[in-house]
Order: structure tokens, then sequence, then C-alpha cells
């Protein structure tokens, strides 16, 4: 275990000394702090509305301001961050636990089924994601259920797709062999050999993608595909502040604000991760 | 007999699916395996000793021919039935540090077997009990292969393959890839390990100076056949197949005043897509004759196989070119 | 007259677990018209002294101290398009795995044009100059050879065409890393065959690394036996084998299955590993396995001459 801690430790320095990774895990921290905190830092109840209060500049019981129904912007942002921060990061997990486990069967599977598999990934992927976003909201009308389930669809097919071709390529390798020649079942042989000699370089490009999807979620929000009101989220945020941005911009602001903060945060702490880790990913 | 293999054949099909065409890799190998035995199968690259390996242990299907281990039949036997079998079959493949999954520790490389077989042992204590078997201190249990040197590796591998104290280990070039002065090393614990535990192995190998020194019986390959089969010592005093006499002669020797009488040989190798007719070496042979072209011959003898019309005898001058150094 | 010195080179590399001494005090040359073998086990050194005379050193690798002359001129003090206006034309190489030379979507011809071209003569003249080198290299069919591309080929041709491939434009020095190790008994002892041939013919000299004993045996003049970085014996041939000086040479040639020609089941070997090159300790780099160790050797040992060979060994003195 400690022995774990320390390599925990040790990574950390090696992000911590690149000038952007540690920009990075500042942003971060700070976006999760306060997601983690929101009930404690919130200083009013997010969908509290208080006609009286409506469009008020930020000040010091208002540190953002509020909007057009009174509702205190900065408990609004919080909470919302709370909101974007789970549904990207169960979207993200949710997408991996499927990528991986179809991309295992394609790779190792017979070959028809990789071929049929294939082909269902690139049918998804050819999807433009706003027209799947339209279709499953009308299936499901507008709600969380539906951005994360665009999310899953979306990055399921290349999840998948990295995991086949490393297991592809390692399905000839000769310990994989040896692990047959021993007895070793399919369970076992993806479970302990080919697994964990897979997953490193997908975590590292999942933990990139959770940036697009706090945007996918600002963006459904935005466009009113999303999270429904009064439920607090950026994207409804910036919504609100769009239809009075002439008189109000702060309301703009307050929801725009933290999704560039949090996306460059997120960005600049995925691709240190992927320059100290796994240079062979790195884009020169 | 703990194993036999009765006319062995491996069909590879290969080219693209309208015109598959297919290849033989192995085609109509037998011998037999004796209890504490061991055997070598010598041949160069291509000539089908590694798929005949993985033949006999059901990692690779067979187009004709039968297995026979322990008597049972393993060519036919489903995986369900050849996993017992594996127990006591161990196999050790070519590259000491690729055989060994790179991101589970030395500890849980050995304790493998037991946790595939749902052994009950105490498995601490046998890994232990194993990596001190193969000359490791306990601490190594905690590495990982990268971490290993390629002769510490080699003797994971060979703890994990007499884990489960096998009948037979099947070792694909135990010694490649290792420095000169741990072959050495690795070859002893490997007898060490096949008297102490009465193992028969079979050696597959390239390196004619390690078969010498640990093959009780040999056959020599080519192109996917045997074409001298006999004792290792009576092979190296006088080689019959004019093939065999050739890659005896062409073992470089560490004596830079020995004359080198050598078989030269043309370097063409022939494709398995298109096998010579009649003896498949007669395209290299240096005493060819015309009967070779045209008639296979087939392996014949009692203790000494040769699969050649013309076989040489012991006083038989060679026709070699002399390099003088 | 030497074609290479290479004079108490010292080369560290910087790791994240301090400094490693890869090379330390290295002296050998490769005198004119001579194959000169370089013996040594894996962590030797082997590689990081090609590289070093190549000036493809890894970035966090430098040379310390020493000198590499080669005819005559200090390589360590070369910038790199100097060094790249020499290699392949008068320092050219030869690997383990020859696709490491040769391009896979160039055809042999063209790539064999390629490496002409600072030469003046024509097209056709160049084609017929590597029509020659094929046939120095004895490949069949040379006409049609040319216009192949390099899979077309079995392994022991592609090594023979890397071969002419670095030949091509006569250089002084041919460095050869295990050009054979890959190839077959019998392809095995072609090549060298070849390569003695060709060192004939251009008169160039060679410096081979490999560690099979019985090819260096076959194939060189002189001997440099390394073991964890340093020089520790070189002499002819003749007196490396027969007349091993230092105690790590003469165990290496004992524990060469090739060696022992009675059947023995039971193989000599040398016990322990090599040491680690980040903790360098001072005293002789071999003693932790040496069968004659005794308290002196944790002193640095002494270079000992003696009619041309040479060995770094306490035991000497005496």
């Amino acid at each position: 275990m400690s022995e774990a801690v320390s390599k925990l430790y040790k990574a950390l320095r090696r992000i911590l000394a690149e000038p952007m990774g540690a920009f990075g895990v500042a942003l971060v921290v700070l976006m999760v702090f306060g997601a983690v905190f929101a009930d404690i830092l919130a200083t009013a109840e997010p969908s509290d509305i208080s006609p009286r209060d409506r469009f008020q500049g930020p000040s010091i019981t208002h540190l953002l301001g509020t909007d057009h129904l009174g509702r205190d912007l900065f408990s609004r942002v919080l909470h919302g961050g709370r909101i974007a921060l789970s549904v990207a990061l169960f979207s993200i997990a949710a997408s991996l636990v499927i990528g991986v486990v179809l991309g295992l069967i394609a790779g190792y599977g017979p070959r028809w089924l990789d071929n049929l598999m294939i082909l269902v990934f690139d049918a998804l992927k050819s999807f433009p994601t706003v027209m799947l976003a339209l279709a499953l909201v009308t299936l499901f009308g507008p709600s969380l259920t539906a951005v994360v389930v665009v999310v899953i669809l979306v990055n399921v097919p290349g999840y998948a797709r990295i995991i086949r071709t490393q297991t592809l390529a390692l399905k000839s390798a000769q310990f994989v062999s040896a692990a047959q020649s021993m007895g070793a079942g399919t369970t076992r042989i993806l479970r302990a050999h080919i697994l964990p000699n897979v997953i490193g370089p997908l975590l590292i490009l999942a933990s990139m993608d959770i940036p697009v999807v706090i945007a996918i979620e600002a963006g459904m929000s935005f466009l009113g595909l999303g999270v429904r009101p009064p439920t607090p989220s950026w994207g409804a945020i910036l919504n609100d502040g769009f239809a009075a941005i002439r008189d109000t911009p702060w309301i703009a602001v307050a929801g725009g604000l933290p999704i560039i903060v949090t996306t460059l945060g997120f960005t600049f702490l995925g691709e240190t991760l992927r320059d100290v880790f796994d240079p062979r990913l790195k884009v020169r | 007999m703990i194993l036999s293999i009765n006319n062995v054949e491996v069909t590879f099909r290969v080219g693209p699916w309208f015109n598959r065409q297919p290849i033989l890799g192995v085609a109509g190998v037998s011998f037999d395996v004796a209890p504490g035995e061991t055997f070598a199968l010598v041949g160069e690259s291509g000539s089908g000793k590694t798929t005949l390996a993985n033949a006999i242990n059901g990692l690779q299907s067979i187009s004709n021919g039968d297995v026979t281990f322990l008597g049972e039949r393993i060519d036919t036997t489903s995986q369900r039935n050849m996993k017992p079998l594996r127990q006591q079959m161990a196999m050790m493949f070519q590259d000491p540090v690729g055989s060994l999954s790179p991101r589970m520790r030395v500890g849980d490389l050995v304790a493998e077997p037991f946790h595939i077989h749902k052994i009950k042992a105490n498995i601490k204590e046998e890994t232990e009990r194993l990596l001190s078997l193969v000359g490791l201190s306990g601490d190594f249990a905690n590495r990982y292969p990268h971490q290993l040197s390629g002769g510490q590796a080699r003797r994971v591998g060979v703890a994990r393959a007499i884990a489960l104290n096998p009948k037979l280990i099947i070792a694909d070039e135990p010694t490649a890839g290792l420095d000169v002065s741990v072959q050495g090393e690795v070859l002893n614990l490997l007898n060490d390990l096949r008297e102490r535990m009465d193992l028969a192995m079979i050696i597959i190998t390239h390196n004619l100076h390690v078969v010498h020194h640990v093959a009780d019986r040999m056959a020599v390959m080519y192109l996917g056949r045997i074409v001298e089969l006999g004792e290792t010592e009576s092979m190296f005093r006088a080689p019959a197949h004019p093939y065999t006499a050739a890659l005896l002669s062409a073992n470089p020797e560490p004596d830079p005043d020995k004359a080198k009488e050598r078989i030269s040989l043309p370097a063409e190798v022939p494709s398995l897509l298109a096998r010579p007719s009649g003896c498949e070496f007669h395209t290299r042979c240096p005493w060819v004759q015309s009967r070779c072209k045209s008639d296979q011959p087939f392996a014949n003898g009692e203790v000494r196989n040769i699969a050649c019309h013309y076989p040489l005898s012991p006083g038989d001058k060679l026709p070699v070119k002399q390099s003088s150094i | 007259m030497n074609i290479l010195e290479i004079q108490n080179l010292n080369v560290t590399f910087d790791t994240e677990d301090g400094q490693l001494r890869a090379l330390r005090d290295v002296s050998f040359n490769v005198p004119e018209h001579r194959i000169v073998g370089i013996v040594g086990e894996s962590g030797c050194g082997k590689s990081t002294l090609i590289n070093s005379i190549l000036g493809l050193l890894a970035d966090n690798g430098q040379v310390e101290k020493g000198k590499i002359l080669f005819e005559g001129q200090n390589l360590t003090e070369l910038n790199s398009s100097q060094l790249r206006e020499l290699r392949g034309v008068r320092i050219s190489t030869v690997f383990q795995d020859p696709m490491g030379a040769l391009n896979p979507v160039i055809s042999v011809g063209t790539q064999m044009l390629h490496i002409q071209y600072r030469s003046s003569l024509s097209k056709s003249e160049k084609l017929d100059n590597a029509a020659e080198m094929l046939r120095r290299v004895r490949i069949p069919d040379r006409e049609s050879a040319l216009t192949r591309y390099p899979h077309e080929f079995s392994g022991g041709m592609k090594q023979r065409i890397a071969i002419a491939m670095a030949m091509m434009m006569e250089p002084a020095l041919l460095i050869a890393d295990e050009p054979t190790t890959a190839l077959d008994a019998t392809l095995e002892v072609a090549t060298i065959e070849l390569l003695q041939d060709l060192q004939q013919q251009i008169g160039c000299s060679v410096l081979f690394i490999s560690h099979h004993l019985g090819v260096i045996a076959e194939l060189c003049d002189d001997v440099v036996v390394m073991y964890a970085g340093e020089v520790v014996e070189r002499g002819t041939t003749r007196q490396i084998f027969y007349r091993p000086m230092h105690p790590y040479t003469e165990r290496l040639l004992q524990c060469d299955p090739a060696g022992q020609s009675e059947r023995t089941r039971h193989l000599p070997t040398i016990p322990g590993e090599i040491p680690d090159l980040r903790l360098r300790t001072p005293g002789c780099i071999f003693a932790a396995r040496c069968h004659c160790r005794e308290d002196i050797c944790d002193s640095t040992p002494p270079e000992v001459e003696i009619e041309g060979q040479s060995a770094r060994c306490h035991r000497l003195v005496a």
C-alpha cells in the first residue's frame, strides 16, 4: 500500500514539475474543491427565488450578482460545478467500462465478431453529436440521462477501438501464449494479462475527455436539452445570461468563466499526464 | 513412452480469401519421448520446430496424425479435458522476459499455475520454495519482469514451469538471448531439476553446442520434416544425412587455429510454398544424384532414422571448402 | 597506422537514479586493414561505444573525457553536420537487423543510388556500381534484384544487401554490430566469409562486435574484451583465445558450451551479476565475481602489457 502511495507521490511531483501541469492541477483543485464543498461555500440556496433581488450586480452579499429570478449566481455556479463534475466523471467511467469490455471482446474474439463490432462502432461514430443529442432528447426528453447517454455513445466507439487495437497486438505476445499453455481460460487471460497492459494510455485519453464532456453538458443545457430548471447548470446560467447580456453581462460571465477555467485546467492536466507517462502519444 | 507423436502435419492457409493456399509447416513428423529423457529438436529458422512444439502443446491444431501424451490423445481432446493434462506438460517460450506478463510481479507469475488449476496450497510458501529451487532469493517475488536480467527472467520461467511437478517440459530456445556465462547456469539448472524430478524434456534449439551437452537423442528438421534422428553422441560423431553434416560443420568454434572443414551450402532455402520435388534437400545438397530429384526418401532404420537415399558413412570424404585463418 | 584510436574514453548517462558510468577509461586501436573484434556480454557497453563513435549518444549521455581519433581527427570535437559527412561515407555500419538500414518502401537499386549522391558519376554508371556491389555480395540475378524491394529478400540476403550498401562508398572503417546474430548457422558462416572477402578487396578496417566467441575467433585479427563498461583485456585473437590474461576472459572462454569438446552435463558458469554502473566503487570491476579475488583488488588494478597483449588485473603484477 505504502508503495502505491509513494508511486502516486512521485507521479504528482513529475506533473507539478511542468509549469502547464502545475497550472492545470491548481485549476482542477479549485474546481473540485468548489464542487465538493458547494453546500458550505454557497452563500444562499441555489434555487431560492427572490424577485426583489433580480439582476443585481456583484456585491458582498451576492459575489457574482443575481439572475433574472433573483437567484444567487455564486451559489448556482458552485452547485452547477457539482453537476458538471459528476456528469463528467460518471459518464466517462461508464464509457470506459463499456468501451474496455467491448474492445477486449473485439480484439480477442473471433474475426467475424471483430468485423461486426468495428462496423457498428464506425456507424455510431459517423453520427454527428448534435444529431445524436437531438434524437435522444426526443426519446427521453431533456434530462441528465440524455446527456449521459449522449456522452457514452460518443465515447465508447473510440475507447473500444483503442483497446481492440492493442489487444490484437498482444493476442500473439509470448506471455499470452505462455498463459494459454498453462491452461488459463479466456477471462483470466483478458483480466490478468491483457487488461493491465492496455488500460494505461486509455485512462490518459479519457482524462483529456473530461473537459469535452463538461462542454457537452453545458452545451446541451444551454440549448435546453440537458438539465431541467431549476437545477443549476453552467450551460443554463450562460443561457440566462445571454437573454440579458446587454444590461447585465455578469450573468453570462458567471456561466462562461467556470466552463473556460475547468476546461483549461483539465486539458492542461491531461496533456501533462500524457507527456509525462506516455510520450508515444505526444503530437509533435 | 510419455509422449508419442505420429505422422503429425500442420497446415497453414495463406493468401487472400479467394485464393487460399495451404502450406505444410510440419510435414509428417513422428517420434517418441521416454520418461526422464532429454530430446532435442534442431533446425534453422523456418524448419517448423516451434510450430511442432505448439502442436504438441495443443496451442496449434494439427491437420493430420496424432499426438499421445500420458496415454491420452491430445490432438482430439477438448479444451476442458486438456486442462488437467496441461498440469503435466509445461512450456517455456523463447523470449525470457517477453514470456512473462509485464505488469505482474514475479511472485504472482510463479503462483499463476496454482491459481489457474485452482490448487489449494500455501501460495506464499510455494513461491518461495520454487524461487529458491531456481536459485532466486525471496525478494525477487516483488520485482517486475523488466527489472530482471535475461538469466533471472529465464529462472522465473523455469520456476513457473516446474510449479505443478510436470512430467514433461518443452523448452523453446532456453538459452536464446542469454549471455554465454549465463547459458550454462540455465542448462545446469534444467539438468538438476530433470534428475531430481525425473522430468522428460524437449529442447528446441538451433545451438548445436547446447544440444551436444544436454540431449540424449536429437532430431534434425528441415522444411518441416525430420531428416535425421538418433542418439546425440553418435550423430555428432558420424552424421549420416548431408544436412546434419553441413549444420555440424557450420558451427563456429572458439579456436582461431582450428582447421575448418566446411561443407558450404547454397544459401537459398526453398520456400514452403514451393517444396522441391524428390528429396527436399536436393537443391542444396553437395552430393545430389539424379534419383534425389524425383524420389522422396523416407526415414528408415531402428536406432538412427535417416531420410536420405545416399547417407554418409563415417569414412566418407567430405566435399569441403578449406577455409584458412 | 591506426584508422581508429580510442583514448581514455569515459561516457556517462544522467538517469533519474543518479549518474551512470557506461564507459570507463576505454582505450584501444583499430589498425589499418585489420578486423578488430569486441567481445562482451549484455551491459558491457558495446552499444554505448558504437554510439559514441558515431556521435549518436542519447540526449542524457555525454563524453566526459577522452578522445575518439578517426584518421587523426577527434570525433568528439566535431559538430553534428561534420559527423554526418563522415557517417555512411568514411565510417559505415551494419546492424543485427538489416531492416534498420533498408527503407522498406524504396527499391534496392534506388537506395543504392541514393548512397552515391555525392558522386559525380552518371546515373547508369551508378547503377553499374550498384550491380557490381551486389555481385560482390553474391546476390543472384542482380539486374532484377535492383528493382525489387527489401521485403522480397530472405533474411540472409537482406543482411548481404545491407553489407553491400555499407561497403558501397568504400569506407575506411566498417562497424558491424552483431551482424550475424539473427542468422542461422549456415548463413552465419557464409556472412562471415563474405565480410572477410570484402574487407580484403576494399582494404578497410572492421570493428566487429559480437558475443559469439566462435565467430570472433574465426573472423578477427585482434580482440578487445569488455566487461561492465571497461576494457579488461586486449590482444591478438590467438593471444586472447590461447593465453587469456584476465580472469574474466579466462572464465568466459570456459563457459562457452562450444569450448567443451567433451560432452558434459554440468557446464561451467560465472556466478554473480554484473555490477550496478550507478554505484561504481573503486577497485577492479570484476572483483565481485572473480575466482582469484584478493584484498588488493579493492584498489584500481594496473594495466599490464606483455608482448602487445594487455589486461587490467593485479594478478599480472606478481
